[in-house]
């Protein structure tokens, strides 16, 4: 057994420092020299500014801008730091509501939000993504029928025709990958900001 | 249901399939000492290791001084890992200023990633240094992945050889393993992975001012050189919080179907190394047929249950399957498939919150962990977890015709079995003890975040997932307390190396038999009969010990939904 311990220091100290320093660090350079605008997370900036990540959703609440969907996400309560509040979209602590499938806390809040929705707009279906929490409470999409649903209120906020909204929303939308992976989807950030761009 | 989502479960499979045989045939070469293409670049490195570590690659070791290797080299690890996160607060590579963690979860965390767990009590984002994701996390990823491929290859190494003394020689093969497979595929992982999306990068948060004004802090970090060996390792272990949900550790639905791709990869492929080094890939073939069975029938169900959605969702009148946890680029499929491969094999990312499956759903993750992850399973634990359930399986079939089992040639006789029995009635042990321990348990019953039954099965959840060293969660369960933290790491390292001493006698044991040609009377294990017998074992032996814990867990919360109740 003696005879085992030099080779399981060296072999621990070497292949430590291949796999946890040399290969992340080598990674870091050739990826930031390869895909220098993922690497550093996808970021838009407007008129110089930092606004987000095409990837991570942030929170909407204005009438006229498209809404993500509710987010668990929670964060420091700024009286009391031990504890945590909601959050929506804290992309520094991300996560979903753990809420089971019996949960009265879950049905409540959908009750609730179910009947908000329906107020906004009586003559659709509510998407169902649109009132469940995602799993990383970060989702930067919605369903195209999430999106269509909002069309009347948003165009209503920004006195613009329905019809124009409604095709903004139809180009922003993306298939699925090949027509075959994933799902068809509306990143809200980016609907937002072509919203943004139409106005002028 | 939906026609797309079977063709992707379907294509799925295939690319799996075709995969095997490529992936196994390299693997086969590297671990029989042979010169592969990557020799120019890596053959120095290794060579290097061997002389500074005083190692005579030609010389070999019995199981016993192979295991004593194997648990030397994990002291070293833990060492590392546990030193890390103390001292985070005082090293560099740490842009968010994150200080030390507390002694009893630095304790779990550390016996979590050693064990190829990575069972996470706490938020990546919100708690640990870019120092500590890569020196301690990363590192742990590719060292617990290739310790699980080894011993694996050494136990087919005691099913191949005869009359032999030695089984390989550790440092050899976790060398080779690191260097020559898990090394080169995730440099090429890595950049795929950030092309779709992926940060990597040693630059500190990003501070965002919303469209609407707002401040929001978006973490990032060199996740994608940890992502790749978290998926291909089995590891799991997320560099963000919410894991591979999370939209830079998972940005679009091909980077998610790569990723569940490479968490069977290495696994299935271990099946035809087996097939290869046995002489008969088709003794390969036999085992994944196996998998493939359980596997195909845990997605249906999955599938199934989260498509059809819950009673509170339906009596709403909200069609589209249950979106509650999962992401929109996902979707229901995606999710359902993901949850389900994630179990099978020891990995445990998920991309989908499986605390807010429906209860049928989130009963097959439960039983994937609780047969023990051999549906492919951890890379290497799934093999050899599967092993023993073949050595059971031939037993029987010994039995039932009162002759000396046999399997590749080998004698199955009574050390054989007891061990296989040793190793497998383990699970049940930390699995069902763990869970009954903490429901009667005031402080443990607290973290429960869901009343009724399915507060139950959050912590029956945390101890399959823990002793299978999965590393998946109902994570609602409020993990980071004294109590779980410790017997959490107690689960996590018994359900680990309880398994693999007794793998190894068994490696030791076969190794030095000698090899019996088959003869009319030996049961042919290649066809579909050894198939059939296979899965009815796994699911007799592993299935009904656990059927009364998941009757007061999932079960009964599936019929309370149907009618009506919340809790």
């Amino acid at each position: 057994m003696l005879k085992e311990i030099r080779p399981a220091i060296v072999f621990i100290v070497g292949l430590t420092i291949i796999t946890g320093l040399i290969y992340p660090l080598a990674m870091t350079g050739i990826a930031g020299a390869i895909f220098p605008s993922q690497a550093q997370g996808s970021l838009i900036e407007k008129d110089g500014k930092v606004i987000g990540s095409a990837l991570i959703g942030q929170s909407f609440t204005e009438a006229k801008y498209f809404h993500g969907r509710p987010s668990a996400t929670t964060g420091p309560d700024p009286k009391d730091p031990t504890k945590s509040v909601s959050a929506p979209y804290n992309a520094a602590n991300s996560g979903g509501s753990n809420l089971g499938p019996t949960s009265k806390a879950l049905a409540d809040r959908l009750k609730e939000d179910v009947a908000t929705l329906k107020q906004e707009n009586p003559s659709a279906a509510v998407p169902v993504d649109l009132v469940t929490t995602s799993a990383s409470g970060l989702d930067p999409d919605i369903s195209p029928a999430a999106a269509l649903f909002q069309v009347p209120r948003v165009a209503k906020a920004r006195s613009v025709p329905e019809s124009s909204v409604r095709a903004l929303v139809e180009s922003e939308t993306r298939g699925r990958w090949l027509d075959l992976l994933g799902e068809p989807r509306v990143n809200v950030l980016k609907l937002n900001l072509a919203l943004d761009a139409m106005k002028s | 249901m939906t026609a797309i989502g079977w063709v992707q479960i379907i294509l799925y499979c295939a690319i799996i399939v075709a995969l095997t045989p490529l992936l196994g045939g390299y693997m086969t070469r590297v671990f029989n000492g042979e010169r592969t293409f990557l020799a120019p670049v890596l053959r120095p490195v290794e060579v290097l290791l061997y002389r500074a570590g005083g190692v005579d690659e030609k010389s070999e070791q019995g199981w016993l001084a192979y295991t004593v290797a194997m648990l030397l080299f994990h002291v070293g690890g833990f060492v590392i890992l546990y030193a890390l996160l103390r001292l985070q607060g005082a090293l560099p590579f740490n842009p968010a200023g994150m200080t030390g963690v507390p002694p009893d979860l630095s304790f779990n965390t550390a016996i979590s990633f050693l064990t190829n767990t990575n069972w996470q009590n706490y938020g990546g984002e919100s708690t640990l240094s870019y120092l500590v994701q890569m020196l301690g996390l990363t590192h742990q990823n590719f060292l617990s992945a290739a310790t699980g491929i080894v011993l694996a290859v050494a136990l087919i190494r005691g099913f191949a050889r005869a009359s032999a003394k030695t089984v390989g020689n550790f440092w050899v093969d976790i060398t080779r393993c690191t260097l020559y497979v898990l090394l080169p595929i995730c440099v090429v992982y890595t950049l795929f992975l950030v092309w779709q999306g992926m940060p990597q990068t040693l630059g500190s948060y990003i501070d965002a001012t919303t469209l609407e004004g707002a401040k929001q802090t978006i973490a990032v970090g060199p996740v994608a050189s940890q992502v790749a060996i978290k998926m291909l390792g089995t590891n799991g272990g997320g560099f963000f919080n919410a894991n591979a949900a999370h939209p830079f550790e998972n940005p679009t639905a091909l980077s998610n179907f790569v990723q569940m791709l490479s968490i069977f990869a290495l696994g299935a492929a271990l099946t035809n190394v087996f097939g290869r080094m046995v002489g008969n890939p088709r003794q390969g073939w036999a085992i994944l047929a196996a998998m493939g069975v359980l596997f195909i029938a845990g997605v249906a169900v999955c599938y199934w249950a989260e498509a059809n959605g819950t009673h509170i969702l339906s009596s709403l009148g909200l069609s589209g399957g249950n979106m509650e946890g999962k992401e929109v680029r996902f979707g229901i499929v995606a999710s359902a498939l993901f949850a389900v491969i994630t179990t099978a094999a020891s990995c445990g990312a998920v991309n989908a919150m499986h605390d807010s499956f429906t209860a049928l759903g989130g009963m097959i993750p439960l039983i994937n962990m609780e047969l023990g992850e051999i549906v492919v399973g951890g890379v290497g634990a799934g093999l050899y977890g599967m092993l023993l359930f073949v050595i059971v399986t031939v037993f029987v079939a010994g039995l039932m015709v009162g002759r000396t089992p046999e399997y590749v040639g080998k004698k199955i006789e009574a050390r054989e079995v007891k061990m296989a029995m040793l190793a497998i009635l383990i699970l049940p042990l930390m699995m069902l003890g763990w869970t009954a321990v903490a429901v009667v348990y005031p402080p443990a019953v607290a973290s429960m975040a869901n009343a009724g039954p399915h507060g139950f099965s959050e912590v029956l959840y945390a101890y399959t997932s823990m002793t299978a060293n999965n590393g998946s969660a109902f994570a609602g369960l409020t993990g980071n307390t004294l109590f779980y933290n410790l017997s959490g790491a107690v689960a996590m390292f018994i359900g680990r190396f309880w398994m693999i001493v007794p793998a190894m006698a068994i490696a030791g044991a076969l190794a030095a038999k000698k090899s019996v040609p088959p003869s009319l009377g030996t049961f042919p294990t290649t066809g579909g009969l050894f198939v059939g017998l296979l899965v009815g074992v796994i699911l007799i032996v592993g299935g009904l010990t656990f059927f009364p814990a998941l009757a007061l867990g999932p079960i009964v919360e599936h019929l309370s939904m149907l009618a009506g109740s919340v809790f």
